[in-house]
């Protein structure tokens, strides 16, 4: 993403690399400077368009309050004034951290992401583990054994894995494990107990198995590592199905290098060959698209909470988007477009450090 | 140039490196894209392209008969001579798939949903290329700083989760409320905002790459006009990936929809069919183990989904020499770049 806007840095490349080191902090200070237009393109997108059709209020409550009353709360809230005036206003919120007050229930939507954001990021980080166990042996075979049944059916997986929504992998999780077998719960975070356990915490840190570890309640840690399980396997596998895919690409790749063959004909083992020699060189470009799903994954969390009744960032996107408070929708919607901007740039970051001809 | 003569005044066309040239003529048939990647197909790959175009063949006719095969319309709730179906019953005679929460008829709507479905495809996706080309032909060929807002413009949306940008343009155009073609157009054009960055980008690439062309300059030099250079010219020439994306974004468009549908804002249940909607009504049924209600609409979208990626996959396989299966040419050389970049594309093209 950054190389069509670097592009016209391209011709500096030579000098800024016979710098060494200073190159390294040049492409950080660049891209960093390059997200503040991403955001800002995005901020400015989704306001003007959420408000070109009215103001969030009428949205939400027009039809329930009397025309006065409505009219009273609009101007409360300053929807009455010039656009540009409003959009003014809502910049300088957000640089002063300030995404927005709830309509419907009249909470910061900061408060929201605070209270929220930890299980989102619990479940993605459940879901990316789920993700790379899966991925990273099925896509070695799959490379390894190129052209052959293995790969043929591994890929047809991976297909599949993505052709399924992830919300109906959710319910026929649910139905199998948790109706038809009882193995697993059906919903939510933790049973009422647990619940209640974490909301007794001092000082929580919103992800439950790590407060539950920090309790020492092994009761605790079971019911909620029983509870991650279905939603964990139905994130994790849509993912996983793209990350085949990228490393069987990436490590074909470098199967076919000359390194590997000279390996071979040194008599290095073919599971250190495949290992070590094509897997290692494969990961930076595996590494920089995996940063790019973090969007994928953040969209699926919403389907996901949403299908697993878990209390995340998404499954609040969904309530608002049900009780039409579109601010908090808004609010929502613009925080998550900041973790993805920053998300991408630590994921290039990450890569120049591995990867020196990044760095351009 | 003077190539194109020289094959014209050749004599004799019976050598072996002749005989090349009236193939090429009468194959213009067989350069619609996916015949041609049929024909060129061997084995495993050829398997997955059939079965891929089997699936998605069926699924166009089921939508296009829907009228015909469904045995009731998609919100009634009682035959026609008054017998009412009840809620929630399982598969039986009457019907076959059994009855939604809602008592609708469960077979019939997961058919009506193949229409509302190829509706939104085609919609979104004649949008979504037509302005995506165009922004993408004017942009890459001008340059300049219109060039570099647009594509600014398109990296940030590119980057942005596709679901929550399709969230936000359908509460833009319909609030969330929906009939059938407001809902379709919605749902359409909601994605369509998603997918024009793609088209944008692959389209703008290659504007660039052929713009740089000598037969471009050429068609300057002897004044042609710019619009038919940017038509002829440049357009003709800069198409080749867009089959593969085309197909690809099938796929994404059809699970973008049922994502809505999903959340509650596809389209109404009374209004038309949607597979995405009928999940979501399903949700509850799940936890009491009727699995009627969400099995087959779920079932649907996988299979079509599973066959235009399954056909967009194979023509990104036949379309890239280095995945294309025939006589394995060992120990060539490639660098690791240049596989980290179609890595990245191929996958950028899906998500």
């Amino acid at each position: 993403m950054a190389v069509d806007a670097g592009a016209a840095l391209a011709p500096v490349q030579p000098r800024s690399k016979s710098k060494g080191g200073g190159g390294l902090w040049r492409y950080i200070l660049v891209r960093l400077v390059l997200i503040i237009p991403t955001v800002f393109i995005l901020v400015t997108t989704v306001f003007f368009l959420m408000r070109i059709t009215g103001d969030p209020i009428t949205a939400a409550l027009g039809g329930r309050l009397p025309a006065d009353q409505l009219a009273q709360r609009i101007h409360e809230a300053g929807y009455d004034r010039p656009l540009i005036v409003q959009y003014g206003d809502y910049l300088a919120g957000i640089l002063h951290g300030d995404f927005g007050t709830t309509i419907t229930d009249r909470r910061p939507v900061t408060a929201i992401l605070l209270q929220y954001g930890s299980a989102t990021l619990e479940l993605a980080i459940y879901a990316l583990i789920v993700a790379l166990i899966i991925s990273i042996p099925l896509g070695l075979i799959a490379a390894y054994r190129r052209d052959r049944w293995q790969d043929a059916t591994l890929r047809v997986m991976a297909i599949l894995a993505y052709a399924t929504p992830i919300f109906f992998a959710g319910l026929l999780l649910k139905l199998v494990f948790s109706v038809w077998l009882g193995w697993l719960p059906v919903s939510g975070r933790g049973n009422t107990r647990t619940e209640l356990l974490m909301s007794g915490i001092d000082t929580p840190t919103g992800l439950y198995l790590l407060d539950a570890i920090r309790l020492g309640n092994g009761p605790a840690i079971a019911d909620v590592l029983q509870h991650a399980i279905l939603p964990a396997v139905a994130l994790g596998l849509l993912t996983a199905g793209v990350f085949l895919r990228l490393i069987r690409t990436n490590v074909i790749g470098t199967l076919g290098q000359q390194y590997v063959t000279s390996g071979r004909s040194r008599g290095v083992s073919e599971y250190r060959l495949l290992t070590k020699h094509a897997y290692r060189p494969a990961l930076i470009p595996i590494i920089t698209v995996m940063g790019m799903q973090i969007a994928l994954l953040l969209a699926g969390a919403v389907l996901t909470e949403t299908t697993f009744e878990w209390k995340g960032i998404g499954f609040m996107l969904a309530e608002y988007l049900k009780s039409r408070d579109f601010v908090a929708v808004q609010g929502i919607v613009v925080m998550i477009a900041v973790v993805v901007a920053v998300t991408n740039f630590i994921v290039d970051i990450v890569a120049a450090f591995i990867d020196p001809r990044v760095r351009y | 140039m003077s190539i194109p003569d020289s094959y014209d005044e050749m004599p004799t066309p019976s050598t072996s490196a002749l005989a090349a040239v009236p193939v090429r003529k009468k194959s213009w048939v067989e350069k619609t894209p996916v015949l041609k990647e049929l024909r060129q197909s061997v084995g495993l790959q050829r398997g997955m392209l059939v079965t891929g175009l089997v699936i998605t063949v069926a699924f166009i006719l089921v939508a296009v008969l829907a009228p015909v095969l469904a045995p009731y319309s998609w919100a009634q709730q009682q035959t026609a001579d008054g017998q009412s179906f009840g809620t929630q019953q399982a598969p039986n005679a009457l019907n076959i798939l059994g009855t939604t929460v809602s008592g609708f008829d469960v077979l019939s709507r997961v058919l009506w949903g193949a229409q509302t479905a190829l509706l939104v495809i085609i919609a979104a996706i004649a949008c979504s290329i037509f302005i995506g080309i165009a922004l993408g032909l004017i942009s890459g060929y001008f340059g300049g700083w219109l060039d570099r807002i647009l594509v600014v413009i398109a990296d940030a949306i590119y980057a942005f989760p596709s679901l929550l940008l399709a969230i936000v343009m359908s509460i833009v155009i319909s609030r969330g409320q929906s009939t059938l073609w407001g809902g379709i157009m919605a749902t359409a054009i909601a994605i369509t905002v998603v997918f024009v960055p793609q088209y944008f980008r692959v389209v703008r690439s290659e504007v660039v790459r052929v713009r740089a062309e000598p037969f471009v300059d050429s068609a300057k030099v002897i004044g042609v006009p710019t619009t038919r250079i940017l038509l002829r010219h440049v357009l003709r020439n800069s198409t080749r990936s867009l089959p593969v994306i085309i197909t690809l974004n099938a796929s994404e468009a059809l699970l973008t929809l049922a994502g809505l549908g999903f959340l509650g804002f596809g389209i109404e249940a009374t209004a038309a069919a949607e597979w995405g909607y009928d999940l979501n009504r399903a949700m509850g049924d799940v936890t009491s183990g009727i699995w009627w209600t969400s099995v087959f609409p779920g079932v649907a979208i996988v299979l079509v989904v599973l066959g235009v990626t399954l056909v967009g996959e194979s023509l990104n396989d036949l379309a890239d020499p280095r995945l294309r299966l025939r006589r394995r040419a060992g120990g060539k050389k490639k660098s690791g770049a240049a596989d980290a970049g179609s890595g990245a594309a191929s996958e950028g093209a899906q998500s």
